[in-house]
């Protein structure tokens, strides 16, 4: 898709940080856990106007939130991309081989239109188990929180709709499969792809 | 310190459009589904909208070496600039209000961040490009503009073209409220 505009990847990491505020925005409030500090327009903004952050409260209570269901949503949503986005890139491409071309795809050419940057190592056990390590994963350069023990918090929800884009690519390519992601150390990302076979 | 002269800062990465209209869409899917009333969607866009271009307009200011804005013509420039910047599409600048304080930016034939989209019937009150407007406003305000805009025509709705209609109200003073200073 050479032929598309490519813009700086700063407003995707904007859009996709949006993702999960507006997804965890009546959490943070219930929770003590990892809340953003708002900007000091957006606390003054907030402070001017009251009476319709109130209203936005009250719609958001109708909402079930807990960690879990937000987080699959968030997944959900990293699916449907996945799902359009490989069928686009793919468009004129040959067909795989086997399953394992299908990963090196994934890890080399759908990371690189996504990320910028190939997945640094790709493993598997041969099994439908696979796993990809990315050593310096963008999403996870984006933020920054008070300690480790935060970071890590934070961290699962700006991995887990990569997580649903994988599963999505997989599902467009009639795999189906289970991806989990975790974060090992600071800005480095290990997905687990275990293939479902029926 | 390997590349002198180069700001380090400055990540020089790029991303596809197509992936930026994807997720949104998705986004979107989403909010309909958790408010379904399209008014509070409205709202949760304009409001992710201005929480981007708070951001985003220090990141533009980095990349362009831009001079302050003398009057109300200059920024509708740069607004324009920063859509061709960060997605590829340019809108015109025109319909200029005779006062100068309300010009219209256009796409004609197109929406910048709705091209896989389809409109079901039940969602007409709902503004896809409500962000663009959020982003805007948000945007301004970190330089002091403080905006209103509305979305005049909306391609998406069979319009001919995407029209955002901003509108001057006046230069924000730097007022810190108390006990924030």
């Amino acid at each position: 898709m050479a032929d598309t505009f490519s813009g700086p990847s700063f407003l995707y990491h904007l859009l996709a940080n949006e993702l999960s505020v507006v997804l965890f925005n009546e959490l943070d409030k219930t929770s003590d856990g990892y809340a953003p500090l708002p900007s000091l327009k957006a606390r003054k903004h907030a402070r001017n106007n009251p009476p319709e952050v109130e209203k936005l409260d009250e719609s958001m209570k109708r909402l079930n939130v807990t960690p879990d269901v937000v987080l699959s949503k968030l997944e959900g949503m990293g699916y449907q991309v996945g799902l359009r986005l490989i069928e686009r890139l793919l468009k004129d491409h040959q067909r795989f081989k086997d399953e394992l071309e299908i990963m090196k795809y994934i890890c080399t050419d759908l990371w690189k239109y996504i990320y910028d940057k190939q997945i640094d190592t790709l493993r598997t056990n041969n099994h439908g188990t696979y796993v990809f390590t990315d050593n310096t994963f963008k999403p996870l350069t984006f933020f920054s929180v008070e300690g480790v023990d935060q970071y890590y918090a934070a961290a699962a929800r700006f991995i887990t709709f990569p997580c649903g884009i994988i599963r999505g690519a997989l599902s467009a390519l009639g795999i189906r499969s289970a991806v989990s992601a975790k974060a090992t150390t600071v800005t480095a990302c290990v997905f687990e792809v275990i293939v479902e076979r029926s | 310190m390997s590349s002198k002269g180069k700001a380090p800062l400055l990540d020089a990465s790029k991303v596809n459009a197509d992936l930026i209209k994807l997720t949104y869409g998705a986004l979107v899917a989403q909010i309909v589904k958790d408010y379904e009333r399209p008014e509070d969607v409205n709202k949760q866009l304009d409001k992710l909208g201005y929480n981007i271009g708070v951001r985003l307009v220090e990141d533009f200011i980095a990349h362009h070496n831009i001079p302050r804005c003398l009057d109300f013509r200059q920024t509708a420039e740069r607004i324009q600039q920063a859509f061709r910047f960060y997605l590829g599409m340019q809108p015109s600048v025109g319909n200029w209000s005779p006062a100068g304080n309300e010009f219209s930016l256009t796409w004609e034939q197109t929406n910048p961040i709705g091209d896989f989209v389809e409109f079901p019937d039940h969602l007409r009150p709902l503004q896809y490009s409500r962000v663009l407007c959020g982003a805007i406003r948000g945007g301004c305000e970190m330089v002091q503009i403080d905006v209103t805009i509305n979305i005049a025509r909306e391609f998406l709705l069979a319009d001919s073209a995407t029209e955002l209609r901003v509108k001057f109200n006046k230069r924000l003073e730097d007022a810190l409220p108390v006990g924030e200073d």
